[in-house]
């Protein structure tokens, strides 16, 4: 497993193998050649890239924390920018140390903004949780109101959930239920519980995508058609 | 049936995605290929199987997804 940064994100395992097929034989378009040549370099050629790689990840930070924004009303415009700048450094390490994972399946500048708009967006996540309270037990069920169903609908909606419930509660370990409900059912953002779970997110996901299987294992053993409740068509 | 848009979508997060996903390491070493290949109008869900499945299981890629498709596309239009 190959960590891309400690302090935030831990990169996971795939969730099941898939026949993922590497890009045919990609080659370097001149840009890309470019980038791999001056920071490779052995003289002021690479501090002249770094610079020119740091102002890189920095827009890209900067364009992250622009679109989180009306998101985060309670933090000032030098308190975003600290946050742009903090996760463009911390891309820009995590640039160089994996340069040479680099094969050329996109342009290096499309590779290297993915570095610096995760961390920018791990570390709002992150800021917006600040202080909060991390809800790991069911706070959601009442919001589905059957008001205005037809008395069958009703039926229908009040088997399904408490066939639900039942299930998280007893279908599930505890560290399942508790993943599941943070995630999804009381929208706590993955990294900010893998931060409070001393985790990281493929972990996390994981342990969410296992517990999401034995649900539907269950309530489809129970005969629940779900492709009526969700939008799966086949 | 009745449309029951909170419930459905409740229940998608709780159930996640129905078929094969990649995790959430994959997704980021592939995240920058896929949004090149979407971007030139390919078939990015052909060429990297399990991709989309994830992003619509996983707020946090598919947040990260569109911001890298939102930031490659904008320079591309310029």
């Amino acid at each position: 497993m190959r960590a891309l940064n400690a302090a935030t994100v831990g990169l996971v395992e795939p969730v099941s193998p898939l026949p993922t097929l590497p890009p045919a034989a990609p080659s370097l378009d001149a840009d890309s050649r470019e980038w791999l040549r001056c920071l490779h370099a052995d003289d002021a050629t690479r501090e002249e890239a770094i610079a020119r790689l740091h102002a890189l990840l920095m827009r890209a930070a900067r364009f992250e924390v622009a679109r989180r924004r009306p998101t985060l009303p309670h933090l000032r415009g030098d308190e975003l920018e600290d946050i742009a700048t903090e996760a463009a450094d911390d891309a820009l390490m995590s640039v160089l140390r994996r340069l040479d994972d680099f094969r050329g399946a996109s342009r290096f500048t499309t590779w290297a903004y993915k570095f610096a708009l995760l961390e920018a967006a791990v570390k709002l996540r992150k800021r917006s949780w600040q202080g909060r309270e991390v809800p790991l037990e069911p706070e959601g069920w009442g919001l589905f109101s059957s008001a205005g169903l037809e008395p069958d609908a009703e039926a229908e909606q009040s088997e399904l959930l408490e066939t639900l419930q039942s299930a998280i509660a007893q279908v599930l370990t505890p560290h399942q239920r508790r993943v599941l409900v943070a995630l999804a059912l009381n929208g706590v953002p993955i990294d900010v519980l893998a931060e409070r779970l001393n985790t990281n997110r493929g972990a996390l996901y994981k342990t969410l995508h296992d517990a999401r299987r034995k649900l539907r294992t269950h309530l489809q053993g129970r005969g629940l058609a779900l492709d009526n409740w969700l939008e799966e068509k086949r | 049936m009745m449309e029951r848009p909170d419930l459905k979508q409740a229940l998608g997060r709780l159930l996640g995605p129905a078929g094969p996903e990649v995790g959430c390491d994959e997704c980021f070493d592939q995240l920058d290929r896929y949004v090149e290949l979407e971007l030139a109008g390919q078939d990015a869900d052909a060429a990297i199987p399990g991709l989309r499945a994830h992003l619509a299981g996983c707020p946090a890629c598919r947040e990260e997804h569109e911001s890298l498709r939102a930031l490659v596309g904008g320079e591309q239009a310029l």
